[in-house]
């Protein structure tokens, strides 16, 4: 199981393969929409890449409520606690 | 007594001889989209790759692009109108369910008297009429069908909805099936999932206008949940894109095109990184000039990739097509 750090390290690969956003520019306060240039489209490509790295489901009912980069490490952290 | 039946006699394979598109004459750019919604030229084309579409005239209705479509396909295919045995119209737009207009379809094309049906299929529609063709050529109830795909979808857009008023457009495009003495249509990957049809649908059904005072209603639309389609499009989609391909024997370096259905840039981009495509296949990115024209859109791909060069005669291409139910058909296909 990752810990929160190995995801927030996980999710800055992804956003970095699908947006070109530098790694370090990646940390818990940021949004996607607003700070990383991740629209609604590839939000769904950082969310399926995601489910496939860390081995949990995020239903399109919550990926709505996954606004900063911290929003979505804590819900993968929980879900991979109920995993 | 059980009497012995003679069996029909078709034959061995079947495949497309002719590929015919029309095109309505009024071409419409983002900016007369945004006259109804706040949006931008920039918005819409990072999110859809569409830069203008085509809308249908009153005089360019369903039957009439149809019928230009498939005389163009008829000639491409070097065959006579009267050659056709079955004329089968995917549409989700034309809006007088009874009689099909495949029939006015095929008596104004001077078909005679094939066999001639609508079908519901969404933006699988062409793909699956492809499929009957394919099996009623190599069953011997047709040796040339003629299949075309459909749509006036500018009646069904609503203007005022930002996520979608930009995406439609309309026109028509044929293919003509006919015998082959090899194989060049593929097994079909098809599908529903009826748990999703919730995700791409027409905001009311027709009876609301019986039920309702006309003021209370607003016409219907076709609406549908944005991420949840691009994913199951995406990741879904190329799944059984792949099954198609394994089902034809070959793999993705043996592809010369892709043609998807035109839903949107974005999906053809990703899947075309989930299939992990060669570059050197050509892939049809009509969207961007034509909207998504749901049934209308792979036939109309197919001809402008050939008539721009991009695609020639016998090269081998991936044809899938998915949209509302939810459903899906793939296959493999020697173009025309």
């Amino acid at each position: 199981m990752a810990t929160q750090e190995e995801i927030v390290a996980g999710l800055a690969d992804i956003v970095n393969e699908i947006a070109g956003i530098p790694t370090e520019d990646v940390k818990l306060d940021k949004s996607f929409t607003d700070d990383l240039d991740v629209d609604s489209l590839s939000m769904v490509e950082v969310v399926v890449a995601a489910e496939e790295q860390f081995g949990v489901k995020i239903p399109d009912d919550d990926v709505k409520n996954l606004k900063t980069v911290g929003d979505a490490a804590d819900y993968i952290l929980k879900a991979q606690q109920k995993a | 007594m059980t009497a012995k039946i003679s069996p029909s006699k078709g034959s061995p394979y079947a495949r497309i001889l002719g590929v015919g598109g029309y095109r309505p004459s009024r071409v419409v750019p983002n900016e007369v989209i945004l006259e109804h919604i706040d949006s931008s030229d920039e918005w819409i084309r990072s999110r859809s790759g569409i830069a203008s579409r085509h809308w249908a005239g009153p005089d360019e209705t369903v039957a009439e692009m149809s019928i230009a479509a498939g005389g163009k396909a008829v000639a491409d295919a070097g065959i006579s109108a009267s050659d056709i045995d079955a004329v089968i119209v995917a549409t989700v737009s034309h809006f007088k369910q009874t009689p099909a207009v495949a029939t006015d379809i095929a008596y104004r094309l001077g078909a005679g008297k094939p066999a001639a049906f609508d079908i519901s299929a969404g933006c699988a529609g062409f793909t699956y009429g492809l499929t009957l063709a394919k099996g009623m050529v190599t069953d011997g109830t047709a040796q040339y069908v003629l299949v075309i795909g459909v749509e006036r979808l500018s009646d069904l857009t609503d203007l005022e909805d930002r996520a979608t008023a930009f995406l439609f457009g309309d026109g028509a495009g044929a293919v003509i099936i006919g015998p082959s003495q090899e194989p060049a249509i593929g097994p079909t990957v098809w599908g529903s999932e009826g748990d999703k049809a919730e995700t791409i649908k027409q905001t009311l059904p027709w009876d609301v206008y019986r039920d309702t005072p006309a003021e209370q209603v607003r016409f219907p639309a076709l609406t549908q949940e944005g991420q949840a389609v691009f994913r199951w499009a995406v990741f879904e989609m190329a799944k059984v894109a792949q099954e198609a391909l394994d089902a034809a024997g070959i793999t993705a370096e043996d592809l010369d095109a892709f043609i998807p259905h035109q839903a949107n840039m974005r999906i053809i981009d990703s899947m075309i990184k989930a299939l992990k495509l060669p570059d050197h296949v050509a892939v049809a990115r009509d969207i961007e000039t034509t909207g998504n024209t749901s049934a209308a859109s792979i036939p109309l791909a197919m001809e402008r990739l050939l008539a721009t060069g991009a695609a020639k005669s016998g090269d081998t291409a991936l044809v899938i097509g998915f949209g509302a139910g939810l459903v899906y058909a793939a296959t493999v296909v020697t173009l025309p």
